[in-house]
């Protein structure tokens, strides 16, 4: 079995967010990179899957070298290699480009994605992925298990779940509850040193989308207090002043 | 020129994310030219209303394979009615089901992709659009530069307009489709239940809440205002509530009319995920909650005190 899981490198969860050249570019400075929380989970379960079957699972990203730090990680969770496409990425579509250029003749059994990455939230390379490689693209999935060629799936719609079967290959994007994500232990991240982390080249892709400025929400006006033993006032403003109910 | 608008439906009934995507069409339609042609497929029970929001026809695509939501299957007979209709701006809702079909449909029709846009675009010289980035904590404007273009609406993002028109209904038949590789076994939706994503008024809370036995609260506060139930991370990682309720940073992001926060510090991956709700209220007992600083209106106090009392008065007030 082979599988192959996308990962992208996002700040930190706890970063105070701001930019710089006039808003047009995001401020990097002192901000820590991480793997995409969903990438963590998109490879856990792919690990789970093809470990007791003795497959593989490559882990490739779009991006420049800075990232070389969370590949490793991803490889000291148990990825078998990873492929680092040397570009850096304009929007959600270039992304998947380079991925499906480089899936295209490798025969994966499946592809594994995020939910969407936590700083440009496309949530869009899944779907992307599918048109592009001509396979079933499936959303937000909370369950996941593959026998004999078709794969069990559960997936959040909306206002509910669906449980569904699909036969190989497809790309899924993981959802929160698919699984915990593993912890790399010490064994792990002494044979990620070694594993193959391979950098190719991109391939010529049109740009359909250019980020012209960033803008920072509205701060609030200030919070107005009302006494807890007055919540009939509360709702009154929200009726009269907000008017949101 | 046309903007087309997918029609998605829940029960045959079109949401209220779709009556904002076809508004948002008109709104586009005004000023780049051209026709509103919304699409709806499966069995919707009254395409014609979609006029009063903007639609200047509405077109139906029926098919038996169309009960089944499978994203390659609606991204590929829509693109291709699109296709036909010669559409070059098409709106789709950013919902799930939106979502996952919203990139096929680019892909097959070689078009720019926008997915979580907040505000009508700016035509005055291209085409430009904001969409929210780093889960709500920032907002990007993008020039989208193919001819073509899909866009993923946000829903709640803009008002619902009515023209008191009606369109002309006209029943296409899909191109061949291709066969699914993937089948539904089973469906299990919450009914009589407003999806958190589309919700106007959520009622959130978090570890303050002291246990799951206390969330009847929550859910009678929420019925009381017609909102939707939310809970922070921690709540849905010890399982008190479903994880489908999380909301932050790695959970959902949400941007109703009203947000009620009960017992939630606001940590900043919590703050992330709601800050765009246009009114936030926050219940906690500590004075000091980071969350006052995000809100719009304040109540220092124990939840499990204040939430019987704020009920009571909901239900007055929404009775009257
Ligand atoms: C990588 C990462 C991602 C994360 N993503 C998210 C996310 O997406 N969403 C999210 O929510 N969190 C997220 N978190 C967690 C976040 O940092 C906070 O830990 C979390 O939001 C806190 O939840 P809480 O406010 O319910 O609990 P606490 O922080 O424990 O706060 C409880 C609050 O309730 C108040 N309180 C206590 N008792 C009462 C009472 N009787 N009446 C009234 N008020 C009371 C307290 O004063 C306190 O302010 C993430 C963390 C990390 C590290
Ligand atoms: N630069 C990238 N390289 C590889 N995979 C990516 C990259 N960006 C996004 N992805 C994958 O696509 C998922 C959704 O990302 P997005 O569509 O950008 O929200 C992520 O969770 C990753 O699995």
């Amino acid at each position: 079995m082979k599988v192959l899981v996308c990962m992208s490198v996002v700040p930190d969860t706890t970063t105070k967010i701001t930019f710089t050249n006039n808003d047009t570019t995001f401020n990097t400075q002192g901000v820590q990179f991480i793997m995409n929380p969903y990438d963590e989970l998109a490879l856990t379960k792919a690990l789970d899957i093809a470990e007791p079957v003795g497959g593989a699972v490559t882990i490739i990203h779009v991006g420049t070298a800075d990232a070389e730090p969370a590949i490793r990680k991803a490889l000291s969770m148990g990825a078998t290699d990873a492929v680092r496409i040397n570009a850096a990425p304009t929007d959600a579509q270039f992304v998947a480009e380079q991925i499906a250029a480089y899936a295209q003749d490798k025969a994966f059994d499946f592809i594994m994605t995020g939910r969407e990455s936590i700083d440009y939230n496309g949530g869009a390379v899944c779907g992307l992925l599918g048109a592009l490689l001509g396979i079933p693209s499936i959303n937000v999935i909370t369950q996941l298990s593959v026998t004999d060629k078709t794969a069990h799936l559960e997936r959040d719609i909306d206002g509910g779940r669906e449980t569904l079967t699909c036969s190989l290959p497809f790309v899924a994007s993981a959802q929160k509850d698919l699984c915990e994500p593993r912890i790399p232990n010490m064994r792990g991240i002494m044979a990620a040193r070694t594993k193959p982390l391979q950098a190719v080249e991109p391939i010529a892709s049109a740009n359909h989308a250019v980020y012209s400025r960033f803008e920072l929400p509205q701060p609030k006006q200030g919070v107005r207090m009302i006494s807890a033993d007055n919540p009939e006032e509360l709702l009154h403003l929200l009726r009269n002043e907000a008017k949101v109910i | 020129m046309s903007v087309i608008v997918f029609a998605e439906t829940r029960d045959q009934q079109y949401k209220k994310s779709t009556l904002e995507a076809v508004s948002y069409g008109k709104e586009i339609a005004q000023k780049t030219g051209g026709k509103v042609i919304a699409v709806s497929m499966g069995n919707a029970s009254d395409p014609s209303l979609l006029g009063n929001y903007g639609a200047d026809e509405v077109i139906t695509l029926h098919s038996d394979t169309f009960s089944a939501f499978s994203p390659e299957i609606y991204a590929a007979a829509f693109a291709d009615i699109c296709k036909n209709l010669g559409g070059k701006t098409i709106i789709i809702s950013n919902t799930y089901s939106g979502k996952s079909m919203a990139g096929r449909v680019a892909v097959l029709l070689q078009a720019a992709l926008a997915t979580n846009v907040v505000d009508y675009p700016d035509t005055t010289s291209g085409f430009r659009i904001k969409r929210g980035v780093f889960s709500g904590k920032a907002f990007a404007y993008v020039d989208l530069q193919s001819e073509t273009k899909v866009l993923a609406i946000t829903p709640n993002s803009v008002e619902i307009k009515t023209y008191g028109t009606t369109a002309a209904v006209s029943a296409h038949q899909p191109a061949a489709l291709p066969a699914s590789a993937t089948r539904i076994e089973s469906t299990q939706t919450v009914s009589g239940k407003v999806p958190l994503t589309e919700a106007e008024i959520v009622v959130s809370a978090g570890r303050g809440m002291k246990g799951p036995e206390n969330w009847h609260m929550v859910e009678e506060l929420a019925n009381s205002l017609g909102a939707a139930t939310a809970c922070s991370k921690p709540v849905s990682d010890m399982h008190w509530r479903p994880h489908s309720e999380h909301v932050g940073q790695t959970g959902i992001t949400i941007k109703p009319n009203l947000y009620i926060a009960i017992g939630i510090s606001g940590a900043i991956q919590h703050l992330a995920g709601v800050s765009s709700s246009k009114v936030i209220v926050v219940i906690n007992k500590d004075a000091e909650a980071p969350f006052f600083k995000a809100a719009d209106y304040g109540i220092v106090g124990d939840a499990l005190e204040v939430l019987p009392k704020l009920i009571q008065a909901a239900k007055t007030a929404t009775a009257g």
